[in-house]
């Protein structure tokens, strides 16, 4: 394991150790660059983890001062959680649940193909399916990712079965038990999965993929990778001409250190990656760095998600076995006949019966509240993940009063739903419970969103300097040595759960920084 | 068949062992399903002469206890009366059959110790009792713990949902009530796997009643 001196200005400093973060500097690092990943959490590794949702949610979420706005429900239900991601080394990946879907070729091209529709602000990507597919097939490599390479699909568990005896009875054609990024073989030094369920709590096999586990170790393994945990960025500095010369951040004792750098990444997630950039406003950056465009924090999305759960009289006991055990592709496609652009996915979701009590009906009580509860094992549930439409006034801005540990302003996630996003949860809303009354449901819920897992589009990927923040390579259009590396540089959000996306845009992503950095260019 | 598996300890070197071996479970023809009913066992009181609630009784010495004698508790810095009162109102709003009162009054003892903590805390629950009574004596002539029917003291909730008061109560015992692994099994929640050897074989794909 490397460790680099402060004052060294040759190395890349990636801010973030998720999907995108970890990645990037992973590779980078393979690619033979001295790289920093500066994580604002600790470092927990597998044996560390807890099987036990609150333990966990305390171990490992992202908790710092947040506040919201609009009419979403989680401004009302959870005003002060807008997402519920992780602060720790591995970031959002030792959270996620593995699911790893390739954007299907229309969603790349949302504006053309969708047209236009009020109040959103589309745009098509500068990239495209053909210019991704090896860097998709490289990503699906490197996660080991189920029912791609040769590598077997998992097991069913119980979920999964209701869910596709449901799927069966409708009609539907696409339904299995997913490509994950869960070994259901040992691959890569890592188990196969052992069916322990908590895949949102840190998976204590490792079989599934998180940079923690699987990119990391093999960057720092180079000796041109230092990660430092507790390192909360805090500014991002530059010099005269524009470029950008190191980040300040707060160490483990709170004291202000000021890495210098050649290049920086940031990869803070989609509402700390634009504030950061909004905090680092300046003489020459007054709006913000790299906000010429005044599209830092804007379009914000965060998938139109809901969940449907149903009770059977007969047990289910979802919770065992992989969280995410199964998916339905066939509403994914577009298909505006059934009133909405864009298209959704269902995938098995469980949450063990702490979570279930917090988030099956947020603020409900009484009997029919308790009703369920007393249903739980005989429970079996889903989640609808699906396309929501960018508004430029979903965003991430500063707070005008509410300050941080540090002192800085805190972020104001603001959100509404746009028609599209509501028609479209109705309708999987409806097909969700149609399913399960296919199977016998006695009662189903539609359970509303919970605080944000997928963030995405607050520095958006544009062909145009004026539409976005970033160029095809996640390059900021106003400084050459500054790069977005996370789910921010979304244009779009597609139908698809975007972790196999943001690996594979990292990847591409080092590969460009690597080969200017030789060429002299960066 | 004791299974040897591997877990890569993600810090590099030689994989460790995580799970030396997974219990040895015959493979059973039928659903592994769970016992919820509860497994308290009852002890006995001595019958005493303190004010009788619907559920509960405070004895003469502060002690509150269930009326099926299976459980007692003393409040540290809440007054008796509204320990059990609000023993009540947890039930009222979270009404489980299967769980007794024990179960909600572990829950309060959260709110206790905040009540011992901070005088703000104290204040806020002695109010909050003190007004659900006096509503409670203005609607049917009786302290709230004393009103007949479950029906008729979740409307004196209803009319106070929106409080700070009752949303404090309600929020605490989200956690208070589900995230106490005593009643996980009442649920068939079965907690933690990982130290079992997750639920390979232990039943993930035990379904038997779905149609082929």
């Amino acid at each position: 394991m490397a460790t680099f001196d402060l004052n060294d200005d040759s190395v890349v400093v990636v801010i973030g150790s998720g999907a995108g973060g970890g990645t990037v500097g992973a590779e980078l690092a393979i690619k033979g660059v001295k790289t920093v990943i500066l994580e604002a959490g600790k470092r927990h590794e597998t044996e560390d983890f807890i099987n036990d949702e609150w333990g966990s949610f305390g171990q490992l979420a992202w908790t710092d001062k947040r506040t919201t706005s609009g009419d979403w429900r989680v401004a009302r239900d959870f005003s002060g959680l807008p997402a519920w991601i992780v602060k720790s080394v591995g970031g959002s990946t030792t959270h996620w649940a593995g699911a790893s879907l390739r954007f299907q070729e229309h969603e790349w091209k949302a504006q053309t193909n969708y047209g236009d529709v009020e109040g959103a602000s589309l745009l098509d990507w500068p990239i495209d399916a053909e210019e991704m597919a090896p860097w998709y097939a490289k990503a699906e490599d490197r996660m080991g990712v189920t029912r791609t390479n040769g590598i077997p699909g998992l097991p069913g568990n119980n979920n999964f079965k209701v869910m596709k005896a449901g799927a069966d009875k409708l009609g539907y054609k696409e339904c299995h038990t997913g490509r994950m990024a869960i070994n259901s073989e040992p691959r890569d030094d890592r188990s196969a999965c052992l069916q322990i369920g908590f895949c949102f709590q840190g998976c204590k096999s490792a079989a599934k993929w998180s940079t923690l586990v699987a990119e990391i170790p093999k960057g720092e393994e180079t000796g041109n990778l230092e990660v430092r945990p507790e390192s909360h960025v805090l500014k991002i500095e530059h010099d005269d001409s524009g470029k950008v010369t190191g980040v300040v951040y707060a160490d483990k004792d709170g004291n202000q250190q000021l890495q210098k750098a050649r290049v920086v990444c940031v990869a803070g997630n989609s509402i700390e990656s634009p504030r950061l950039l909004l905090n680092s406003a300046s003489s020459m950056f007054p709006d913000g760095l790299a906000n010429s465009s005044g599209q830092v924090g804007r379009n914000y999305m965060r998938h139109m998600t809901g969940s449907v759960y149903a009770i059977f009289d007969k047990p289910v006991h979802m919770y065992r076995g992989t969280t995410m055990a199964g998916i339905i592709q066939d509403e994914s496609r577009h298909d505006p006949s059934r009133g909405f652009v864009g298209g959704y996915e269902l995938e098995t979701l469980s949450l063990g019966l702490p979570f279930m009590a917090a988030f099956l009906n947020p603020g409900a009580w009484g009997r029919e509240f308790t009703s369920a509860m007393d249903a739980f094992d005989r429970m079996a549930g889903m989640w609808i993940v699906g396309e929501d439409m960018p508004q430029a006034d979903n965003r991430v801005t500063l707070h005008g009063s509410e300050k941080d540990q540090y002192g800085l302003p805190v972020p104001n996630v603001h959100f509404d739903d746009h028609p599209n996003d509501i028609a479209m949860r109705n309708h999987a809303y409806k097909q969700g419970r149609a399913l399960y009354d296919a199977v016998g449901a006695v009662e189903t819920y539609p359970t509303p969103p919970y605080p944000s897992t997928h963030n995405l589009g607050t520095n958006r990927m544009s062909a145009k300097a004026t539409d976005g923040v970033v160029n095809k390579w996640g390059q900021t259009h106003d400084v050459k040595n500054l790069f977005i590396s996370d789910g921010s540089q979304f244009t779009t959000g597609a139908a698809e759960n975007p972790t196999l996306t943001i690996v594979s845009l990292a990847l591409r992503q080092a590969d460009h920084i690597a080969s200017q950095m030789s060429k002299g260019d960066l | 068949m004791a299974t040897k598996l591997k877990s890569y300890n993600g810090t590099g070197g030689t994989p460790e062992p995580l799970f030396l071996t997974t219990t040895e479970i015959e493979r059973e023809e039928s659903m592994r399903v769970l016992d919820k009913r509860p497994k308290v066992s009852r002890r006995g009181f001595l019958g005493g002469s303190g004010v009788t609630l619907v559920a509960m009784s405070i004895l003469p010495s502060g002690v509150i206890m269930g009326a099926d004698s299976a459980w007692a508790m003393t409040a540290k810095a809440l007054k008796p009366e509204s320990f059990a009162t609000l023993v009540q109102m947890s039930r009222d709003i979270y009404p489980h059959d299967r769980l007794n009162d024990s179960y909600y009054a572990k829950a309060v003892a959260a709110f206790d110790s905040q009540a011992e903590e901070s005088e703000d805390s104290k204040k806020m629950l002695e109010d909050g009792v003190a007004a659900l009574d006096a509503a409670a004596m203005k609607a049917h002539g009786v302290t709230y713990g004393q009103v007949g029917w479950e029906a008729e003291r979740v409307a004196l909730l209803q009319a106070i949902e929106s409080d700070g008061f009752f949303q404090s109560i309600r929020g605490g015992l989200v956690t208070g009530i589900y995230n106490n692994p005593d009643v996980w099994p009442l649920f068939g929640y079965e907690g933690a796997s990982a130290d079992q050897g997750g639920y390979i074989e232990r039943g993930f794909d035990d379904i038997d009643w779905l149609e082929a």
